[in-house]
């Protein structure tokens, strides 16, 4: 295959972690070693005096740190339980109506989500909940991806024999779910937890919509409240960056390889 | 148990002289039918009311306020089209879609062409610490629109950003990231790349791996080399893939906020609106100008342009199909 394919693959690598090493770099040393020329590529020793720089900015940033965790958690275990249970229903019941009910929520998939935002937010506003980590959460208690992916894990990896053999024994539907397609579907559930997650935690727009006060912050949302209005504080911005996606770096390490495997089983049965 | 009771229960076998009955066509051909299936009710109840609620409703509602004057702060008069034609007039709304078109050619096309080449690297079974690399692939795509925005817009720096000090070295004058409008693009599509080209190249390799070993074989015999095997036995496969990432980066593409925003520093994306992208657009209308009605409209004429740019994804990529074969 040749040195070609190996060169290419080592400058991905590098593009692909530089931002994050920059974001690094940029913190340590501080705004005014940026206008250097060249510009200093080594960490330097000031991350921790830029961290309490954000802290003094934004006491409330562990607090967003903290959000972030919570609704991030919170989602993630309401849709693998809700899409797990549907998603069953769609693979291994037969139901009236439910090729329709199918087919209407794909539909509505292919339309994009700043359709909705106005109406969502006076709904929440309505509903009591702006400003709120509720308005986070209970819209996205499930989502249809989430359902169409634990439908296509469920009708490959369950097989129906074992379903018909448990129903011979006189195991209910409810039995069958808990006792046999749970265990079978852990890991994937597990990485349709894990995407979920990580897509809470990053999601931008919605929250900086929706909330206000400092203490209900999540961590993009507070990064972006560091910058203000005149001189842009570089290090703090990036000090601020790098807070936020270290806990995902972390995770990712762990689970890396388990999120490679889902995208890429997602995308054949998809 | 009386005897009658025990016969009712015993289903009866078929007759060989009658024909068997056909049965009920199922709404699930997959499912287990000893399962009782009224359980389905109950279980995607959740989710289809949740999804009534948030989903459905907030739609329909969307394509109602369009048709009003809908001031957050008060007023709501019914109008008509009037908010679609102001917006067909806006030039603002034919600069936010040029933007965004723009944006979204110059980061899909380079994201294609590389992932699918990274794919193809990554395809070759002797390649050492494949996982690795894979993993490697996903990292862009972890990060947050926000935190990358500030990077790049650092990187992208007119003075002092690493981009320009290398364009200076090079013995070219700096370039202005943010106020041109087609570098300000090239920034923004360079960020839509580094974040979807490993993704995409995962995709791509999970269906390059789908591909059946014995058509390469087939073509190796008959002399195809290896670019020519690429050529004609693993990009056809492919199409279905292709169309598949097109269509999700079109969406995607429609949607692009964060980044002009953080680029811009606020919502009309940039001074002379140089990187007004449709999102932006329709949140500076919905959330400054508070003219809601008139951001639902930016919102269904989104929605049309996802909807003509699939039909037309569609058609394409049938037509390739015909002439492949």
């Amino acid at each position: 295959m040749g040195v070609g394919g190996y060169i290419a693959l080592i400058l991905t690598t590098f593009l692909s972690i530089f931002p994050f090493y920059w974001m690094f770099i940029v913190a340590s040393n501080g705004t005014d070693e940026i206008s250097k020329v060249p510009p200093t590529l080594l960490p330097g020793p000031r991350f921790f005096t830029v961290v309490s720089h954000v802290y003094e900015a934004l006491p409330q940033f562990n607090q967003a740190l903290l959000n972030s965790f919570y609704v991030g958690t919170a989602i993630s275990v309401a849709q693998v339980f809700f899409s797990a249970i549907a998603g069953f229903a769609f693979a291994k019941l037969n139901f009236r109506g439910q090729k329709y009910m199918v087919l209407f929520v794909v539909l509505t998939m292919m339309l994009p989500s700043q359709l909705g935002i106005i109406p969502l937010f006076m709904l929440m506003g309505w509903a009591g909940l702006l400003n709120s980590l509720g308005a986070l959460i209970i819209p996205a208690l499930v989502t249809a991806f989430g359902v169409f992916w634990m439908r296509q894990v469920i009708d490959t990896q369950v097989p129906n024999e074992l379903l018909e053999a448990a129903s011979i024994d006189g195991a209910g539907v409810f039995r069958a779910y808990w006792n046999i397609v749970l265990p079978i579907i852990a890991q994937s559930s597990f990485v349709l937890g894990l995407f979920s997650f990580l897509a809470s935690w990053n999601d931008f727009l919605w929250p900086l919509l929706v909330l206000n006060s400092p203490e209900n912050f999540t961590a993009q949302v507070a990064v972006n409240q560091l910058k203000s209005s005149y001189a842009i504080d570089y290090a703090l911005n990036m000090g601020g960056a790098f807070l936020s996606t270290l806990p995902l770096l972390i995770l990712f390490i762990f689970v890396g390889r388990r999120l490679v495997r889902g995208v890429m089983d997602g995308a054949v049965k998809g | 148990m009386s005897q009658s009771s025990v016969a009712r229960r015993a289903p009866k076998p078929p007759s060989p002289w009658k024909p068997v009955k056909q049965s009920r066509k199922l709404s699930n051909p997959n499912a287990v039918v000893s399962l009782n299936g009224r359980w389905g009710y109950l279980f995607t109840a959740p989710f289809f009311v949740m999804f009534l609620i948030f989903g459905l409703a907030p739609i329909i509602y969307s394509v109602y306020i369009a048709f009003f004057n809908w001031d957050a702060l008060g007023t709501q008069d019914f109008i008509g089209l009037d908010n679609f034609t102001a917006l067909i007039a806006d030039d603002r709304f034919w600069n936010a879609m040029v933007n965004t078109f723009d944006i979204w050619l110059m980061s899909t096309i380079p994201m294609l062409v590389l992932s699918i080449g990274l794919a193809a690297v990554l395809h070759n079974p002797y390649l050492r610490g494949s996982t690795f690399w894979r993993t490697i692939l996903l990292v862009p795509n972890i990060t947050s629109v926000l935190a990358i925005a500030i990077v790049f817009g650092q990187l992208f720096g007119r003075d002092f950003g690493i981009v320009n000090d290398i364009i200076g070295a090079l013995g070219f004058q700096h370039i202005d990231f943010v106020q041109g409008t087609q570098s300000s693009h090239i920034a923004i599509a360079s960020m839509i790349v580094w974040r979807w080209t490993g993704y995409n190249a995962l995709i791509f390799l999970a269906a390059m791996l789908a591909v059946p070993g014995e058509l390469y074989e087939s073509a190796s015999l008959d002399g195809a080399t290896k670019w020519q095997q690429f050529r004609y036995v693993t990009l056809p496969s492919l199409r279905n893939t292709i169309t598949f990432v097109l269509i999700v980066g079109t969406i995607g593409g429609l949607q692009v906020f964060a980044e002009p925003l953080i680029l811009g520093g606020s919502y009309n994306g940039g001074d002379s609106g140089q990187f007004s992208t449709l999102t932006l657009f329709l949140f500076d209308q919905a959330f400054v100008a508070y003219k809601w009605g008139y951001a639902a409209a930016i919102g269904i004429m989104i929605t049309l342009i996802v909807a003509i740019v699939s039909v037309i994804n569609f058609y394409i990529t049938r037509k390739l199909a015909g002439e492949k074969k």
